[in-house]
């Protein structure tokens, strides 16, 4: 039979392939211009982060950072914690992105599995509801609030900023989560119940391991968002100071300059940052 | 076993509950009491009561319009050079990244480890009026003594630009790596040249990733308001410094509250739009990356 047809249609392309040019790869080492816009964008997204690092390093007296080269100095490294009020708007921002992590990353997965996993009347209005909060101004988001806790007359404070912080982050948790849910083979669950699984058995011992990347991803975007939130947290804070807010205000006091020590707690926070990135990256590498 | 179907139509619902109240209480209920808010009359000392006065939003377009027209320009200016920074970046890591693309990608995410006011903060002090730039731009003979970068809308749109472009590259980027270079082999089979094989393959199909982009970059930045305090002056004012001077300055909740809804009235009608156009899921995809 085959011998009437000819060649099959893989053997066809078989030939085609052996037959044809090398693949036209030489489109992609001709252009030139690229690789050059490419990398001067990205160094020119780095400079504010190479100058951060570098002043963090810069030797001055005054109580805010000189806008000179003075000679290198780790003194402002080892008086890290001397400015009283910037180490307790460092640790409140520490400690309000740990909780909102941890507040948001237990209702985001709770409300992305049920999203990702069931059909139900009203997953609409919820998908609706999640894509306003992400779509939302921070202004407008912040000013809401604001009204709810003026009318309502709740002092602002820590627990308003970790209201705020839940509220802003939770929807991008759980669109992480019912990402992954997306990826996950509902006969996974099925031969754990059939193996006499009960429901919790089922959820932490087979569906949670599958979609960790996604909680994970959505646990350290809620942390990034809620450690470098401004708006939001400007209107809900009260007295309360938070590291980006104790930056922001002392840069509009008296000429905008900052204590040296705000460069080297940045410089810190994104050592932390990229070690935590890297480290994931190669965690999910070695697993596949 | 019925009470089993019941458990089991009741699951997604007990799942949901906890985050939807969350949203519920301090998310639609907050912006509906800001909304009864904007139509209250009174003052601080007296407190405020509901008069339905809807002129406030009259009265706060009046005075406060080139504000809002200011911010919806500068938001325009710096999304359409973002997208034209952004495109070229996005097309170069997703179609020449080769196995370098996440490290690629990671580099261009690197400023989102520091933080957001740190950055600015780190702007103004390279464009200040003795800072490296001034100082590099004299030395080439291209500003003279008085030459000033801060207080002018440049400055404040360069940083809403570097501040924001990297929400503009992913979703671009994103669309770019879903195109299947097959289809751009195909093209030249059938004798298109690569301008044209870009104008009638690659463009057409990243079409949704500039759209979703033009959102998460417009948005944030037609009501972000701290580049505008940091870099600019008094000349470049954005809607969002308005707003909170309203309510923590002038004590005129109603005006803040009405401001807050023109902002939001705007920009959401153009959500909208764009979600009916192309459908909400894709958008919310974007913003998750």
């Amino acid at each position: 039979m085959t011998a009437l047809v000819g060649p099959t249609l893989e053997e066809a392309f078989e030939e085609d392939r052996r037959r044809a040019p090398a693949p036209r790869r030489g489109s992609a080492r001709r252009g030139w211009l690229l690789p050059i816009w490419g990398w001067v964008v990205i160094l020119w997204l780095s400079s504010p982060i190479i100058v951060m690092i570098v002043f963090g390093l810069n030797d001055g007296r005054g109580r805010v950072v000189s806008t000179k080269w003075n000679g290198l100095t780790l003194k402002w490294y080892a008086q890290l914690f001397d400015n009283a009020d910037l180490t307790t708007a460092l640790e409140n921002s520490i400690t309000i992105a740990l909780l909102t992590t941890i507040i948001a990353v237990v209702l985001g997965t709770l409300m992305g599995v049920a999203l990702g996993k069931f059909r139900f009347r009203g997953s609409g209005s919820v998908t609706l509801l999640l894509f306003a909060n992400i779509a939302a101004p921070e202004v407008v988001l912040g000013a809401a609030l604001l009204s709810l806790f003026l009318s309502a007359n709740i002092p602002r404070g820590y627990g308003t900023i970790l209201i705020a912080h839940v509220m802003f982050s939770l929807a991008y948790v759980v669109v992480t989560v019912r990402a992954r849910m997306a990826g996950l083979d509902p006969a996974m669950e099925e031969a754990a119940r059939d193996l006499g699984a009960g429901p919790f058995v089922t959820f932490f011992r087979v569906t949670l391991p599958i979609i960790m990347p996604g909680v994970l991803a959505g646990g350290l975007l809620a942390f990034a968002l809620s450690i470098d939130d401004y708006i939001i947290t400007s209107f809900n804070n009260g007295s309360t100071l938070t590291f980006p807010l104790y930056v922001y205000g002392a840069s509009q006091r008296n000429g905008g300059g900052v204590p040296p020590q705000v460069n080297v707690m940045g410089t810190i926070i994104f050592a932390f940052g990229v070690l935590v990135a890297l480290g994931g990256a190669v965690a999910s590498r070695r697993k596949t | 076993m019925s009470a089993l179907r019941i458990r089991r139509r009741l699951a997604p619902y007990a799942l949901v509950l906890p985050g939807w109240l969350w949203l519920v209480i301090f998310f639609v209920v907050p912006t509906v009491s800001m909304l009864s808010v904007s139509t209250m009359t009174g003052n601080d000392l007296d407190g405020f009561k509901q008069t339905f006065h809807f002129s406030t939003y009259s009265d706060a377009w009046t005075q406060y319009h080139v504000q809002i027209l200011r911010s919806l320009r500068y938001g325009l200016a710096a999304t359409v050079i973002c997208l034209v920074i952004a495109y070229p970046v996005a097309y170069w890591i997703a179609f020449r990244g080769g196995r370098y693309k996440s490290s690629l990608l990671f580099l261009l995410l690197l400023p989102f480890f520091v933080s957001f006011v740190i950055r600015t903060q780190s702007w103004q002090f390279m464009l200040s009026d003795h800072g490296m730039v001034i100082g590099l731009l004299r030395d080439l003979h291209l500003a003279g003594d008085h030459t000033q970068i801060l207080q002018t809308s440049t400055a404040v749109v360069g940083g809403l630009v570097y501040n924001f472009l990297p929400f503009t590259v992913l979703p671009i980027y994103v669309a770019l790596e879903r195109v299947d270079p097959a289809l751009l082999e195909a093209g030249s089979d059938l004798y298109a040249n690569k301008a044209t094989a870009f104008r009638k393959v690659v463009l057409p199909l990243s079409l949704p990733g500039v759209f979703a982009a033009v959102l998460l970059t417009f948005v944030p930045v037609a009501s972000d308001y701290v580049n505008a305090q940091i870099l600019g002056g008094s000349q470049t004012t954005m809607i969002g410094t308005v707003i909170q001077t309203e309510y923590f300055t002038n004590l005129n909740y109603p005006l803040a509250a009405s401001l807050s809804f023109i902002l939001m009235g705007v920009l959401l009608i153009g959500i909208f739009l764009y979600a009916r156009l192309l459908g909400t899921d894709d958008v919310l995809e974007m913003a998750a990356r």
